[in-house]
């Protein structure tokens, strides 16, 4: 093939790729697609995935001390799901020509990121809820819009997970509103909560727009589909009617009720702050990372078990086949 | 980075209920056969999503090729007689 016709060839895969995007039609694995596109859902997926898998370890640390068994089996559940979200997000990543062992050790090398949110500390049982609360409720209006995302695997795992984060905001929420029941120093727990996880979980939708530098792209290819600002303007509409029904105040003085514009208004988060985390200089960066090496080399010689056990009934089944 | 790497990647279908088709719902890794089922069943109906499973090595799967306009699939287009409204029948023959 000549330079022009292959160029040809490319140019005329690269328009059906885009007409297939702007019918509102879904990429799938064997399509071809640009290398930006894929490198980007690798970037996006696994950064999700990975979020996920560390997202079990500051709920994870009250899987011990819950109050009640009925408390310990639901945060149980919860965090199980988070490890299949993980995991179907690892395996829709792996339709792109990854393999999943390769993004877990650039997770443990610094490579890839997960969400900035993770690296704060949960310091008391109402920290449960309020991560059930608002982290599982911003995950949900980030999540329900890629539902509809242009590339098929990830938009099928996401129908997945959003169906399960339903229980996890309404565990949390329920959990807080039998707290708020209880005792003044109850209330203050929660309270507390509150002032702690709502900043940073403001900032878990991201740099604000005009700082976002891949966010017009990934729209433009509908792997996203709504700015970082809108979904965080979303979530505090979401969410202000419901602190007032449970009976917390929101640590923003700034926030109130804009008849004309239909939404809130609020402060701006510090953005410096979510650099600082997303570079590495959170409260448990390094706690966090850390955990996951130990759980990955604590579990090597479980691996490589299976794998010898898998080894021995395949040579056992091939002898009986032969005899 | 060693062992579990090697663990093929598998391919799991669930039949949501009876009467029903086993359908796609993603992947895992597994050792063996046995592994891929258990893992599925944890992975994949945590909510009573489905009474079966099959675990089938993602390897041995056969798939056309990739593209869109496929010739593979030219014999199903030109048909057009495969399918009833081709046939017109007059409307006061009942039951057809
Ligand atoms: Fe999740
Ligand atoms: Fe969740």
């Amino acid at each position: 093939m000549t330079e022009a016709a292959g160029r040809d060839a490319e140019h005329d895969l690269e328009s059906r790729f885009e007409a297939t995007i702007s019918r509102d039609q879904r990429i799938e694995p064997r399509d071809w697609m640009p290398e930006g596109y894929r490198r980007t859902l690798i970037r996006q997926i696994a950064q999700h995935a990975h979020s996920e898998i560390i997202g079990m370890q500051p709920e994870g640390e009250w899987i011990t001390r819950a109050p009640s068994l009925r408390r310990k089996a639901i945060l149980f559940a919860k965090v199980q799901d988070e490890a299949g979200h993980g995991l179907y997000l690892y395996s829709a990543a792996e339709t792109l020509g990854i393999d999943r062992a390769e993004l877990t050790e650039r997770l443990l090398e610094g490579r890839q990121k997960y969400s900035s949110i993770f690296n704060y500390p949960t310091l008391s049982y109402a920290d449960v809820g309020v991560i059930g609360w608002f982290v599982d409720g911003a995950a949900i209006c980030n999540q329900v819009p890629l539902c509809r995302s242009s590339y098929g695997p990830y938009a099928r795992a996401m129908v997945r997970i959003c169906k399960e984060e339903s229980f996890h905001q309404r565990q949390g929420y329920e959990l807080l509103m039998t707290m708020m029941r209880g005792t003044d120093a109850q209330r203050e727990m929660v309270q507390d909560a509150v002032d702690r996880w709502w900043w940073p979980s403001l900032m878990m939708f991201g740099p604000p727009d005009d700082d976002s530098p891949n966010s017009a792209q990934s729209m433009a290819w509908k792997i996203k589909r709504h700015s970082n600002d809108e979904l965080r303007r979303r979530f505090v509409d979401m969410t202000v009617p419901q602190a007032a029904k449970l009976g917390v105040t929101l640590p923003d003085p700034e926030l109130r009720w804009n008849e004309e514009r239909g939404h809130h208004d609020f402060g701006t988060p510090d953005f410096s702050e979510l650099k600082e985390v997303i570079s590495g200089n959170g409260p448990c960066n390094t706690e966090r990372i850390e955990r996951r090496r130990a759980a990955h080399e604590e579990g090597a010689w479980v691996r490589a078990a299976a794998s010898a056990h898998a080894a021995k009934q395949a040579a056992r089944a091939r002898e009986e086949a032969v005899a | 980075m060693s062992d579990s790497e090697n663990w093929p990647l598998y391919e799991i279908f669930i039949r949501g209920k009876r009467g029903l088709n086993h359908v796609h719902v993603g992947s895992l890794h597994a050792a063996d056969d046995q592994m891929a089922l258990t893992h599925a069943r944890d992975l994949y109906t945590r909510r009573n999503e489905g009474v079966s499973i099959w675990a089938v090595r993602s390897e041995y799967i056969a798939a056309s090729t990739r593209d869109e306009k496929d010739p593979f699939f030219a014999p199903s287009a030109d048909k057009v007689y495969r399918h009833p409204t081709f046939y017109d029948i007059p409307d006061d023959v009942p039951h057809i």
